[in-house]
């Protein structure tokens, strides 16, 4: 068991590094809940400042990628005075454990949450064997 | 090597030992970290007639956010309230907090109530206050004698 979840770790660990950004802005891991239903897999990211036309919601075999911009220009003819946190944009990934529905993936923005609704493949919903106590 | 200690040395080794231990606490503790700021942090910006402050709200509505103008003090409150999970739902991860917060800034100066215009906007609340008229600054000419 122990040894299984080792050569996991390893496999992690070979993924080809992470290349570099264009964008010269910084880039924040947004906070996330994630929830599961019989039928679907729900994710929340807060993403405040990003424009909706500007958000990108991409599945890729089981790896689910959201990336955002932001403005980081702040209002006009004005300068920083104080300054507690920053603006940047946004990217983050999940690695999806069930067979997901591309075709009916959800996605709504609203005052800078992204609300991603995945269902759940028929075949994965199936799939599910269920485990019987001998 | 041995080395024999009197009694002055040592204290004052261990003088030199603390002082050296509160330097090395001083460099790996970075002042973010200290200070670390209240929800919801504030950005302010500044130009010689007005002050905008915007804070990062996402989740919330308009209708949840309270904005407080008085005697130059700017005050936010506000709740956050949690997700609704359907009957049956597992949670993977939270993440997100919620609850209520409230929030004072001291402004600069006075401000004009009746102009203070609030702008929420993709999660990002947009507060401009503009000075008060009688408290600007004002302009004096340098004659040439």
């Amino acid at each position: 068991m122990t040894e299984t979840k080792a050569m996991e770790v390893r496999k992690e660990e070979m993924l080809p590094e992470e290349s570099e950004r264009t964008r010269e802005t910084r880039c924040f891991i947004p906070r996330a809940d994630v929830f599961e239903t019989d039928e679907d897999i729900v994710v929340l990211m807060d993403i405040p400042g990003a424009e909706q036309d500007q958000i990108n919601v991409s599945l890729e075999k089981n790896i689910l990628t959201v990336s955002a911009f932001c403005n980081p220009a702040g209002p006009e003819g004005y300068s920083l005075a104080f300054a507690e946190y920053e603006v940047g944009d946004y990217e983050r990934s999940f690695r999806l454990s069930d067979q997901i529905d591309r075709d009916k993936i959800q996605a709504e923005y609203k005052n800078g949450v992204l609300r991603l609704t995945l269902p759940k493949a028929a075949e994965a919903k199936k799939r599910k064997i269920e485990v019987k106590v001998s | 090597m041995m080395r024999r200690y009197s009694p002055l040395t040592i204290w004052r080794e261990l003088d030199r030992l603390q002082r050296e231990m509160d330097r090395l606490f001083d460099e790996f503790s970075p002042t973010r970290l200290r200070t670390a700021p209240d929800f919801p942090a504030m950005n302010v910006w500044a130009d010689e007639e007005s002050v905008i402050v915007t804070a990062e709200l996402p989740g919330l509505e308009s209708k949840d956010i309270e904005v407080n103008v008085l005697n130059g003090t700017l005050t936010l409150r506000g709740e956050r309230k949690p997700e609704e999970l359907p009957e049956g739902a597992r949670v993977h991860r939270q993440e997100r907090g919620y609850g209520r917060f409230s929030r004072t800034l001291e402004l600069p100066y006075k401000v004009d109530v009746d102009k203070v215009k609030a702008v929420f906007k993709n999660g990002v609340l947009q507060i401009t206050l503009p000075r008060a008229e009688e408290d600007r600054p004002k302009k004096i000419a340098v004659k040439v004698a």
